[in-house]
């Protein structure tokens, strides 16, 4: 009896055992692709970075040996990074919040409009589509100290305008109005997606509850049903602003007197140019550890407050 | 004096005209329910009553005041949504709180950050937590005071929804389907809770609804819409029994109302079987073509004879307490319901012949624009003085 017990319990699992088994081998085969991929693309040449930004390893010379915290220590000491660590804090202070708050208003705005909607989003949307090098040229136009219309602008109201970008005391406000410029579309392209999906019935529950104005409305219906929007929007500005790089590259080179030296172009100073890759490495592992803060950040505020559901 | 009156409410959306001249009055502490179609134009009312719509046309007027052009917020009105429409980032104790606040706090006392500095805001915040308490008891909520909507289950929801409506005691009360949301049980449950609460609060109600059965249990009196129009405010057995428009009783009663259409005969008398009709107004002459309406359980099955109107049966429904048999005429082949016990019912199969016999006393005689025409029976020696005399 025990015996065929055990032998008909072994017939009845047997096959589920290989489905199992079958079922492993699939999934792991179907993954297969995008494992590959993010090891090869993403954590391979992270590790590669932080290998070797235990070296002093430099283009051009073969071999190279480890020096262990040596290129950290040096960080501690270098006053451009220092100063480029201090300028891209004070860029992205400046750049995310009037970013963020402006797409926000845009985007109140324009949703309220019903004709010009679709040019208005196109049009916010162009700077975040069009080639930010090639637009710089336009912008050193624009923020010329002579001919440039910014500061022709200014003088018809009385007002002497800066060498906006040749000035240190200007050049991170000029720079930050750029990068205002090329991500408020987006943003405003975010929060719009986000309004529409406030349901209308809430503003209508508001005005019935009293609101009476569209400020009590924003803040007890608008604001808050943002909020997983509001929060994605600034962690992307925040780390686009970090890694400001294009506009500094192509208009001011750090300059002058390194007052628009930002983190990602001493990067590519100490690595592409002086060809210090194993200092560039330490400097990309700072960079990388200060993104994965703010991301780690983002998730953990998005799992306590903002998930209504 | 009215609670409340509407007076030739008009409004269209482009081309779209969804309410034509609506004018409605409701007494002191009654309960309408305003009963139609999808489509027919009561949400929309209900709407501009709230005043999150303008009318095109027409007044509003709420105990003795104009508010016809008062903003939602300054009307004295509360309404409970289909949706509920409860904040969901708000507790169920501060979603209720919300009208409060809006009311009872200055502008600046809601601020953030400097409103707490405000002097007396204290007070009133003690206050509304007494009444939002209050409320929380009276609707037996107290345990939910502390979750988000997305915590609670579609009739919580609907609690703490009716509890927001009602702690500031508005002037009147709005209800657009607030049942339809909540599964068949809880929803005759329900309707018991609103019933009474109205009848504690003695607040006057508009409860819109798409459910007859809704409209006629739970209202003093049934509005019935139909295409932006008002067809019929009556008390709900008026609405059963005694149906102004073919509209109405079409729409009111299941199942439907058996329809026939015919024509006025000699004598302006009408004649459905063995059963024949006078009008009361004499004037439309014989031949006007009209409908006849019988509710279905004003017909009888009888399984021979050569009296009552010859048909055969199509389908048979056994409902437990009645039997719905759905029948062809014969004659005309239109379609006859009849709703009949299961002892009169029983044995009858789809394909038995049958006569249909009409109680002459409730046939319903509409006119070609759909208008009741009144009727008197006729018996059938006065069949003769009639027709042929």
């Amino acid at each position: 009896m025990a015996e065929i017990a055990a032998s008909s319990r072994l017939i009845t699992h047997s096959p589920s055992r290989t489905t199992d088994q079958g079922e492993a081998a699939t999934a792991w085969l179907l993954s297969m692709p995008a494992i590959v991929l993010i090891v090869v693309f993403i954590l391979l040449p992270v590790a590669a970075v932080i290998v070797l930004g235990f070296t002093d390893f430099e283009l051009g010379y073969a071999g190279f040996k480890f020096v262990g915290f040596d290129n950290y220590a040096e960080l501690l000491t270098d006053r451009t990074f220092k100063r480029s660590l201090w300028n891209t804090a004070v860029y992205t202070s400046l750049v995310t919040p009037v970013s963020v708050f402006l797409a926000l208003g845009l985007a109140i705005m324009i949703e309220k409009e019903s004709i010009g909607r679709s040019f208005f989003r196109t049009a916010y949307f162009l700077p975040v589509a069009s080639l930010l090098v090639a637009m710089a040229t336009v912008w050193q136009y624009l923020f010329h100290p002579t001919i440039g219309p910014i500061n022709a602008m200014l003088a018809e109201i009385g007002i002497q305008g800066p060498n906006w970008l040749g000035a240190s005391s200007t050049v991170l406000y000029g720079l930050s109005i750029i990068g205002v410029w090329q991500s408020v579309g987006f943003n405003l392209v975010l929060f719009l997606a986000g309004l529409t999906s406030i349901p209308r019935e809430l503003y209508a529950a508001a005005e019935v509850d009293g609101a009476r104005s569209g400020w009590d409305r924003f803040r007890l219906v608008t604001w808050p049903m943002l909020g997983p929007t509001t929060l994605f929007v600034t962690t992307i500005s925040i780390i686009n602003s970090v890694k400001v790089f294009e506009t500094v590259k192509t208009l001011t080179e750090g300059g002058p007197n390194k007052a628009s030296e930002v983190l990602l172009f001493s990067i590519y100073q100490e690595g592409f140019v002086y060809l210090r890759v194993g200092y560039a490495s330490a400097m990309t592992v700072v960079f990388l550890t200060i993104l994965v803060v703010l991301m780690f950040i983002q998730y953990r505020i998005q799992d306590r407050q903002v998930h209504y559901t | 004096m009215s609670a409340l009156s509407l007076r030739g409410i008009h409004k269209s959306f482009g081309a779209n005209t969804i309410l034509k001249g609506v004018s409605l009055e409701a007494e002191p502490g009654e309960f309408i329910a305003l009963v139609g179609p999808s489509g027919c134009g009561k949400s929309t009312l209900l709407r501009i009553l709230a005043g999150l719509e303008t009318a095109d046309g027409g007044e509003i007027v709420a105990a003795n005041q104009d508010i016809t052009r008062l903003k939602a917020a300054e009307r004295n009105i509360a309404m409970v949504f289909q949706s509920y429409a409860l904040y969901p980032h708000l507790t169920a104790a501060q979603n209720i709180a919300v009208p409060l606040l809006m009311r009872r706090l200055t502008r600046a006392q809601r601020l953030p950050i400097i409103g707490p500095l405000m002097p007396g805001r204290g007070k009133a915040i003690a206050e509304i937590k007494h009444d939002v308490g209050n409320m929380a008891a009276s609707l037996k909520i107290e345990h939910l005071l502390d979750r988000k909507p997305g915590q609670m289950s579609g009739g919580q929801r609907q609690r703490v929804a009716l509890g927001r409506a009602m702690v500031r005691q508005p002037a009147i009360f709005l209800m657009d389907e607030p049942l339809s949301n909540l599964d068949a049980n809880l929803r005759v449950h329900a309707r018991g809770e609103i019933v009474d609460l109205h009848r504690r609060a003695g607040v006057p109600t508009l409860y819109v609804t798409h459910d007859q059965a809704e409209a006629l249990s739970m209202a003093d009196r049934v509005a019935v819409m139909i295409g932006g129009a008002l067809l019929q405010l009556s008390p709900p057995h008026v609405i059963y029994d005694d149906p102004q428009h073919v509209e109405v009783a079409k729409f009111i009663g299941q199942p439907r109302i058996n329809l026939l259409p015919s024509q006025i005969e000699a004598g302006s008398t009408v004649a459905i079987g063995d059963v024949r009709c006078a009008l009361q107004d004499r004037t439309p002459s014989s031949g006007t073509s009209i409908t006849l309406g019988v509710r279905p359980e004003f017909v009888r099955i009888a399984r021979g004879g050569d009296t009552g109107l010859p048909a055969r049966i199509d389908r048979v429904e056994f409902l437990g307490s009645e039997i719905i048999v759905h029948s062809r005429l014969d004659a005309v082949g239109e379609a006859m319901i009849a709703k009949v016990s299961p002892a009169e019912g029983a044995g009858l199969a789809p394909g038995m012949p049958i006569r249909l016999h009409v109680q002459g006393e409730h046939i319903l005689v509409f006119g070609a624009d759909g208008a009741r025409l009144p009727v008197t029976r006729l018996t059938s020696s006065m069949v003769r003085e009639t027709v042929h005399g």
